[in-house]
């Protein structure tokens, strides 16, 4: 009881990157507050899935196993949390905020009246007092999002509903394994009292999922691209040096919504987050949209022919010049000096 | 087929994508006044796709349904100068400090006050991003509910088939009527004002907005029903308040931050050959760059 509990989502037949982030994210929280971590996942065929999620720290695993479930559909999959939620009572209870998460996160808390924050950015446990009603709460969920474009950073808490859930973008937290043989029951979920004819109102007729290829996450270099790349054809030359220096490529919303690149290299808060040892911030002006996503970078090289540019302000260097003429040099200096 | 009833819910927001200097103030704080209010984004491609399905079914009805104060009326006549058939505006002190949740709660009162087959609405809104208030409605309705769907493909007997933009693919699902779906910026945009229709909703006015005009100009509005956007209240849509605004809310802001850049001393370079040598040079011999 009063747990911490984490949604656990299937990708091509694993746990997904963002699921395994948010258990490292549960344990440290569970750790605070001295309670237990639990996951629950469902799917079909789906047997021993509990080695992916044990070692990042669960303690339980909730495993709702059947047919009905192989594709994630809101109705029944939200039956089955909201049963689970309401038996267990978790105190905190966090989503991936995928498409899967963000369609299903906000029906569970509506139907448990419980609050739920989106895309947060940190969790943090605090405590607080409401001089109003002259009450005071402890170990409360401090909820971290940025709102407003990117312009404001709120701190959000629900101080009387519980779970207090939250959503979660892929690659926002850091995935660590907690202990290779950490230990973990596993309880099965009776799909079976659960699910009724309504839980199957909606039908998939057809999926086409694309597997998963351009992944800018994993990769310690990025090379990125904005709007003053000018051009699809100049980002070829992007790619290049992200090739020659062993990077991937990424850009800023702008660029993406010129067409320049595909929309899965996208950095910032509409895009991936990413942390990588060094950003090359290419034609990028820096708007918090996009810095929110990439401020965390070990070291920044900002490329820009606008002295004044807001990227500047957070860059480890600057280099005042055209991306055309900057990047061959970049590209020759370095198959000269490392060799 | 029959005509459906559609409601498309809108919302008005401040277009927080053109965050300019004035958008800021002096003391670091969002000057709201500077940002102009606009059609949320995705909330027009819900529209298009609404004014679709009166395309390909005629006796169709488009109703948009919007919350906010007074000047939110303005979205209604958006959607109306594109081609809806009228709208409401959902208002009332009561609403203010709602949570998605409360806002939900409120949306769902006033639809089952108004009544319909299918709910559509964008995906999120700009000025917080959330994704939740149709998935809320559609759960505090008790209806099945579509997300991220990108062209409501056509309607079956009494079943909607829908094509949903994912993360890495499409899926192409059926639900049964009645549905809420919501749709993403992917779907096609909507389609532009219509000059007939501009002319014939210019004119289209709240009762709120009618005070102190003239008496001609009320007497054109008794004549010509179809001008009037209905005002609901807490009231009107039989909500309880306790649903409501701060009391509805299990979420709260704790506190508020303006995101201001952290000053820090970047070394400056030029283009200059010598210059980018010798950066890709430290960067090797600090193994930022190679292994």
């Amino acid at each position: 009881m009063n747990n911490v509990f984490v949604f656990c989502e299937i990708d091509e037949g694993k746990v997904a990157d963002v699921s395994q982030e948010l258990l490292t994210k549960g344990r440290s929280l569970a750790n605070e507050l001295k309670c237990d971590l639990e996951a629950v996942i469902l799917g079909h065929k789906i047997k021993n899935i509990e080695k992916d999620i044990a070692p990042y720290g669960a303690d339980v695993v909730h495993i709702a196993d059947d047919k009905r479930l192989e594709f994630f559909l809101t109705l029944p999959f939200a039956s089955i949390i909201i049963d689970l939620f309401t038996k267990e009572k978790p105190q905190i209870a966090l989503f991936g905020a995928s498409t899967v998460g963000r369609d299903l996160a906000p029906r569970v808390s509506s139907a448990l009246f419980s609050g739920l924050t989106a895309d947060c950015t940190s969790l943090v446990i605090g405590d607080h007092e409401d001089k109003k009603a002259g009450k005071k709460y402890d170990n409360l969920l401090y909820q971290i999002r940025p709102a407003f474009g990117g312009n404001i950073i709120a701190t959000i808490i629900n101080p009387d509903c519980r779970p207090q859930m939250a959503t979660v973008r892929e690659g926002v937290m850091k995935k660590e394994i907690y202990k290779e043989d950490h230990k973990c029951k596993v309880k099965t979920i009776e799909v079976g009292s659960i699910l009724t004819d309504a839980d199957d109102a909606v039908k998939i007729i057809e999926r086409h999922i694309e597997p998963r290829k351009i992944d800018i996450k994993k990769s310690q270099i990025i090379v990125s691209g904005g709007y003053g790349v000018g051009s699809k054809e100049n980002f070829d030359k992007l790619f290049e040096l992200a090739e020659v220096i062993g990077g991937e490529v990424g850009a800023s919303r702008a660029a993406v919504d010129s067409g320049f690149v595909d929309h899965a290299r996208q950095v910032g808060q509409t895009g991936v987050t990413v942390r990588p040892k060094l950003y090359i911030a290419c034609g990028i002006s820096g708007q918090v949209q996009h810095t929110a996503g990439m401020e965390e970078s070990a070291m920044i090289i900002a490329i820009n022919t606008d002295p004044s540019a807001p990227i500047n302000k957070i860059a480890d260097y600057v280099i005042e010049g055209d991306v055309g003429v900057v990047i061959p040099r970049m590209i020759e200096a370095y198959r000269k000096n490392s060799k | 087929m029959k005509g459906l009833r559609i409601v498309v819910l809108a919302k008005q927001v401040p277009d927080t994508r053109n965050v300019g200097k004035d958008a800021m103030k002096a003391d670091g704080t969002v000057n709201r006044a500077a940002l102009p209010a606009i059609f949320n984004p995705e909330d027009l491609n819900a529209l298009e796709q609404a004014l679709r399905i009166k395309d390909k079914y005629p006796g169709t009805i488009v109703t948009i349904l919007t919350m906010g104060p007074g000047r939110a009326a303005e979205v209604v006549r958006e959607g109306m100068y594109r081609g809806a058939d009228g709208g409401y505006l959902l208002t009332d002190r009561a609403f203010a400090g709602s949570d998605t949740l409360a806002t939900s709660y409120a949306i769902s009162c006033a639809i089952k006050k108004i009544g319909c087959d299918i709910v559509i609405a964008g995906r999120q809104a700009i000025d917080g991003d959330t994704a939740q208030v149709g998935p809320q409605v559609a759960e505090k309705l008790g209806l099945p509910q579509v997300t991220y769907a990108e062209d409501v493909q056509k309607i079956e007997k009494n079943f909607v088939i829908i094509k949903r933009r994912l993360e890495r693919g499409v899926e192409l699902v059926s639900t049964p009527i009645p549905c809420v779906i919501t749709v993403n910026a992917t779907a096609p945009e909507s389609r532009v004002r219509n000059a007939k229709a501009l002319m014939k909703f210019k004119h289209a006015k709240t009762i709120t907005e009618l005070q102190g005009a003239d008496e001609d100009y009320i007497k054109m509005h008794d004549d010509r029903p179809y001008l009037r956007i209905e005002e609901l209240s807490v009231a009107d849509v039989e909500a309880d308040t306790k649903w409501l605004g701060l009391s509805g809310s299990p979420t709260k802001v704790k506190t508020i931050q303006n995101v201001v850049f952290a000053a820090k001393e970047a070394k400056r370079l030029t283009s200059d050959k010598e210059e980018i040598n010798a950066l890709m040079n430290e960067l090797l011999a600090n193994h930022t760059l190679g292994n």
